[in-house]
Order: structure tokens, then C-alpha cells, then sequence
């Protein structure tokens, strides 16, 4: 167990960040090559200006009228992407990680804080369970993968959290925690988890695409 | 539907067909789709209609587009019209579902290209197919002559020139700064149409034509789907209006029309830069400018008493970028406007558009069941005159007005603005002995 726990946070970490970070970088660069001959309107009317306004009306919780038209939903996703983004990256016990590896790492977040962060990104991940089973027009939409997705995205932090705190056997959760991750970190390039990069794009071929006609896509 | 024996369907034209479209925005588009279900909510088929998920724009891009693709082109006839039903029948490509979603995505583009598809095998609505049939043979919608349409032009400004001196509607000037071009509509059945924009031309003492080709500035086949018509057809108004070396193209009140000029047109006739080669102008805009430059006065005493609203056509405000000119228009002709809520470019489509109109008969029911957002709007502005500046808005409210009781009266901006501007004493017809001695 300890040997797998030792391949897991060393040749597997190594290998699925890179796959995770090649992936994007090959998506985005075969996405924009693919553009230049088949959207060619990104190209002719590209705005810095337009492009821009289309990305930070969205990133700006309640700054879209698609915000705004359902608050409770809009809340609970930004909620659930600040504690998915924030709680990994700036967690202690990862930045030690970090520190003992390069020698750098990022300001850390109390513990307190991170596991509050983790509780309020499970709850908000309830929420948007519970409005893809409620709601039928997101409903219909579903697919399993679009369940799995979802509960892929928490396990790493249900694991982590366990772990913290010792609860269940702790070599396992360790094991379990870290192996979730990194399946985790290697589905995003290819599914529609993607959009953690291809948010930018398609808001950008929006902005742009309006942009020309002087429509805001806001 | 088309009645023809049914032709095995070519997957090889399909597969093709979603090959070239394939490119980084449809594959984007495709992948990142969350299923948040977020655009349901703003499309008026789905809330028109009880809030059928099935209606809810995402759902209509899974259920054609990504099949489509899924399926990698091997789809039969069946499938394909249960896209036509969907494409045709629950989307007028009217875009409001882009601004409300988190990544933007461009549902009016896949359900075009699913259009395409569609179009490829013969399968489009009957409406749409013989307006095709049309512009091949006559460059126009209608199907109406070049003598025919020249007649009609100077029977129109036969009779104007009674009401205003010196009226004319000059046909092929070249060096005209604009070149006003209709929807074959006006020449056809509503010729009166072309005396008003005429009326208005001289009292503002603008320098126009009228083209003997390339006049229609509709184009229905970009929403049959057919892209190479669809290219065909402005390219007959911008070569035509590079030959007179006009410098701008005038397009009639007509969303559409527009939508294709300005921004689809040179993408379907494949100009690389995807800029018309001669800049276009709305009509909106256009007598705009002309009531902000004093060109043409109003009548104070002629202003609609009457509560006014405005119908923002799609193509006019949302996808054209003219939402602002019309309310300035209003300032000047109505004394009493109300605005929709919500309008400008979050206006909800009528329900005409995308093609619905001359799709006909067979969609007329889906038309008006539809259209019940935009007529409990009008009902709620309690406005008795809606100004339209589209033939498709025009008919479709029309008929709602009578389908919802609405008691409510359709008119173009054109028609308000001739009648109630101020004719300049040398445009006052010259008053004949005969008229004189009868006073």
C-alpha cells in the first residue's frame, strides 16, 4: 500500500499534470489553428474590447441578466467554482507539498477556513444536483456522465476531507483522495470540463460575434 | 413538406456537410455544454408553450446537431424529420438564448447548419422551397418580372407625384448615394410601401435609386439553409450596387434583410474579410438620421396621440445593433410610448421570424400558440399602434391581433413618418386651374 501511495504522489502526480496541462494546451492550440480557416468571423471582427466585456460580465457573480434571471442557481455555482478552485490550491497540507518538492509555494489558507470551503463546496454541488434531477428542462439534458462528472469533481474533496479528519482508514482515504484527483486532473482536457480553458474561448466568439452587430452578451 | 418521392438519403452529402462545419466553435460549442439547462427560460417557444423541456434550446441542439454528429452522419429519413419538425418548427434562429448562456454558445448557428443538413436532402419547408425555386429564376422571392417591378415603381411614383412635386423613383441612377432596396413583399402586394420610402427620399432630398436587379433584399433560402443561394442572392445586390457606384445600399424595414446584407451575406458568398463589399444601412437608422439632421420635420400636430410600442425585431436590434435609433425615432412621431418588457436586445422574437412566415400554412398553429409571449407583452404595454420595422414582425403581429383580440393596429416607421412629416413649400403639388375654379 505504501509502495502504490508512493507512485501515486510521485511518476502519477507527475504524469497527470502533464497530461492535464498538455491537453489543454493542445486543445486550445488545435482549437485556434481548426478557427483560422472554419471561423473566420473570430478573425475578420476580432475585438479586444468585446471579447473582454463578454468574459467579465459572466465571471462577476449577478453581472449578466442570465445571472440575475435565477439567482439561487447562480449563487450556488459560484460558490461551488470559488471553494473548487480556491480550497486545492491554497490548502496547507498542499502547499507543504509544494514547499518540500521546488521549494516555492502559494500562501495557504488556515485550516479552518479550507474545511469550510470544502463544506460549502459539497453543499453547493448538492444544490446543483438536486436542480438537475428537480428541474425538468435540465433534467432531460442529463447524462450519466453528466452525474459522474459531478461526483468525480467532489470525491477528492469528500476523501480529503475525511482523511483530515481521520475518519475511515486513513491510508485508503490517503490513496483513494490522491488516485480521485488525478483521474480527476486527466478527465478535464477531455470532457466538457474542458471549459475551465474553453469558458474564455467560446465567450470570446460570442463577444466577438456580437460585438460586430453592437450587441452585448450580457 | 416537399411531396416528391423520398430519395434514399445521402449520408456521404451529410457527412460532408458536418465535416465543413466542424470547425472550432461548433466543437467547442458541442463539448462544453454543461446541461445547466440555463436557456430554457429564454426562449419564448418553451415558455409559450408550458415549459415543454423539450423545448428548451440546448435540448433541440442535443436531440439534432449532436446526434448528427454522434451518429457520424448515418441518420434516415425519420430522423431527419424529426430535426425539420425541430429546426424549422421550435427555433427562429433568434439568437436571445446566447445572451443567457454562461459560455455564450451560438445555438441559432448549429440549428442553422442542422438546417443545412436538412436542406441538403431535399428535406425543407414547402414555403421556403419554392421561394428558392423564385430567386434562381428571378433573382426575386416573389417571382415577379424586372418590367413587372419597374412598372409598378413608376405607377407608384405616378401617383405620388400628385402629393408631393417633383417625386420620382429613379431607377439604375448611377452615383446615387444610396441604393434603397425592398422586400419583394412591397412591389408585389404592398406597393404603396415604395411611395412612402419615395415620399420621404424627396422631402429629405436624398440622392437614391432603386436597382433593376438585385432589388429583393430578402433571403429566405439562409434560413432554408441554403448557403450558396443564400450567397447567390446578395451578391446580385452588391454587384449591382458596386456597378452604380452607389455609396451605400438602403435595406427596406425588413429584419432579415438586414441580418443577411450586413453580417450573414458575406459569409455565405464567402468574402474572406466577411464585410459587405458596400456598406449597408437600415432604414431605421437611416430615417434617423434624417429626423436628427432636421432633413425631415414632423408635424407636431401629426404626432400619434395614441399609446405606441415598438416591436424590436431580432435582426434589427439584437442581431443588427439598432436598438437605440428606433426609441430616438419615437421621441419625435409618438407623443404616448410604452416599451415591451424586455426589449431592445433582450426582446423576445414575434414568432415570425427565422422563416416561419412564408413557411405557411402548415406552421401557421405553432405561430400563434408561439407568439403568445409577444402578445400578452403588447397587451401589457396597453399600446393601440406597434411600429414594426419588419415584413415578418408586421405579419406575425398582425395576425396576433387577431388571434389574441389585441385591438391593435401594425404600421412601419415609414408609414408614420410620411404621413406625419412636414411637406416643404416647394414640394406642395402645384395647384391646376381645374382645382382652382372648383374652389
Amino acid at each position: 500500500m505504501n509502495d502504490f501511495y508512493e507512485f501515486l504522489t510521485g511518476p502519477a502526480l507527475w504524469a497527470a499534470f502533464i497530461i492535464f496541462i498538455g491537453g489543454l494546451v493542445i486543445r486550445l492550440v488545435y482549437l485556434y489553428s481548426l478557427s483560422k480557416e472554419r471561423d473566420r468571423v473570430l478573425h475578420n471582427h476580432a475585438s479586444l474590447k468585446w471579447s473582454l466585456r463578454s468574459i467579465f460580465h459572466w465571471l462577476v457573480p449577478l453581472g449578466s441578466v442570465g445571472w440575475r434571471s435565477q439567482p439561487v442557481f447562480a449563487t450556488a455555482f459560484f460558490v461551488f467554482h470559488v471553494c473548487l478552485l480556491g480550497v486545492p490550491v491554497f490548502l496547507l497540507a498542499h502547499n507543504t507539498l509544494w514547499q518540500e518538492a521546488f521549494g516555492v509555494a502559494l500562501p495557504s489558507l488556515p485550516d479552518s477556513v479550507a474545511e469550510v470551503g470544502t463544506v460549502v463546496l459539497l453543499v453547493s454541488a448538492l444544490v446543483l444536483l438536486a436542480r438537475r434531477i428537480v428541474r425538468p428542462e435540465v433534467r432531460i439534458l442529463s447524462t450519466a456522465w453528466d452525474y459522474t462528472l459531478l461526483m468525480l469533481t467532489c470525491a477528492p474533496f469528500v476523501t480529503g476531507f475525511l482523511a483530515y479528519h481521520q475518519l475511515g482508514p486513513y491510508k485508503l482515504m490517503m490513496i483513494l483522495h490522491v488516485l480521485l484527483a488525478e483521474i480527476l486532473l486527466v478527465v478535464i482536457p477531455f470532457s466538457k470540463l474542458g471549459h475551465i480553458v474553453l469558458f474564455f474561448f467560446s465567450r470570446i466568439s460570442i463577444g466577438i460575434e456580437m460585438g460586430r452587430r453592437g450587441a452585448r452578451t450580457w | 413538406m416537399s411531396e416528391a418521392l423520398p430519395k434514399p438519403i445521402n449520408t456521404k452529402a451529410i457527412k460532408e456537410l458536418l465535416d465543413i462545419n466542424d470547425g472550432a466553435r461548433i466543437r467547442t460549442w458541442l463539448s462544453i455544454c454543461a446541461r445547466c439547462g440555463l436557456c430554457a427560460e429564454s426562449c419564448f417557444f418553451y415558455l409559450a408553450k408550458g415549459k415543454d423541456p423539450k423545448l428548451s434550446p440546448a435540448y433541440k441542439v442535443k436531440a439534432t446537431l449532436n446526434e448528427l454528429y454522434r451518429r457520424k452522419g448515418e441518420v434516415d429519413r425519420d430522423f431527419l424529420q424529426k430535426c425539420y419538425n425541430i429546426i424549422w418548427g421550435e427555433c427562429t434562429t433568434c439568437r436571445r438564448c446566447s445572451l443567457f448562456c454562461p459560455f455564450g454558445i451560438d445555438i441559432s448557428v448549429m440549428i442553422a447548419t442542422v438546417r443545412g443538413i436538412c436542406n441538403s436532402q431535399g428535406i425543407v419547408p414547402e414555403g421556403l422551397a419554392k421561394t428558392s425555386e423564385n430567386y434562381r429564376t428571378t433573382g426575386n422571392q416573389m417571382g415577379m418580372s424586372t418590367e413587372d417591378f419597374i412598372d409598378t415603381c413608376q405607377w407608384m411614383a405616378e401617383e405620388t407625384a400628385e402629393e408631393i412635386r417633383g417625386l420620382e423613383i429613379p431607377i439604375d441612377k448611377p452615383g446615387a448615394r444610396l441604393m434603397y432596396t425592398v422586400n419583394a413583399r412591397e412591389p408585389m402586394y404592398y406597393p404603396q410601401d415604395i411611395a412612402m420610402a419615395a415620399k420621404i427620399f424627396t422631402v429629405a432630398e436624398e440622392d437614391w435609386t432603386m436597382p433593376s436587379t438585385g432589388w429583393d433584399d430578402t433571403n429566405l433560402a439562409m434560413f432554408a439553409g441554403d448557403r450558396a443561394l443564400g450567397g447567390q442572392i446578395v451578391k446580385n445586390m452588391y454587384s449591382k450596387a458596386m456597378e452604380l457606384g452607389v455609396q451605400a445600399i438602403a435595406i427596406t424595414e425588413c429584419g432579415h434583410a438586414y441580418r443577411s446584407a450586413m453580417f450573414e451575406g458575406p459569409y455565405m458568398l464567402g468574402i474572406r474579410s466577411g464585410k459587405p463589399p458596400v456598406p449597408v444601412i437600415h432604414s431605421v437608422r437611416l430615417f434617423y438620421e434624417y429626423l436628427r439632421d432636421g432633413r425631415i420635420k414632423i408635424d407636431p400636430d401629426k404626432m400619434l396621440e395614441e399609446p405606441v410600442t415598438y416591436q424590436d425585431p431580432c435582426n434589427v436590434s439584437r442581431n443588427g445593433g439598432l436598438w437605440a435609433e428606433p426609441r430616438e425615432i419615437m421621441k419625435y412621431i409618438a407623443k404616448d410610448f410604452r416599451d415591451m418588457a424586455p426589449n431592445g436586445i433582450y426582446n423576445h422574437c414575434c414568432g415570425g421570424g427565422g422563416g416561419f412566415i412564408p413557411m405557411g400554412p402548415e406552421f401557421k398553429k405553432r405561430r400563434m400558440e408561439s407568439g403568445r409571449i409577444k402578445a400578452e407583452q403588447i397587451r401589457a404595454t396597453g399600446a393601440k399602434v406597434v411600429i414594426a420595422p419588419c415584413h415578418n414582425c408586421f405579419d406575425q403581429i398582425r395576425d396576433l391581433g387577431k388571434e389574441y383580440d389585441l385591438g391593435i393596429k401594425v404600421v412601419s416607421f415609414k408609414e408614420i413618418i410620411s404621413e406625419a412629416m412636414i411637406i416643404p413649400e416647394k414640394f406642395m403639388p402645384v395647384e391646376t386651374d381645374d382645382q382652382e375654379s372648383e374652389e
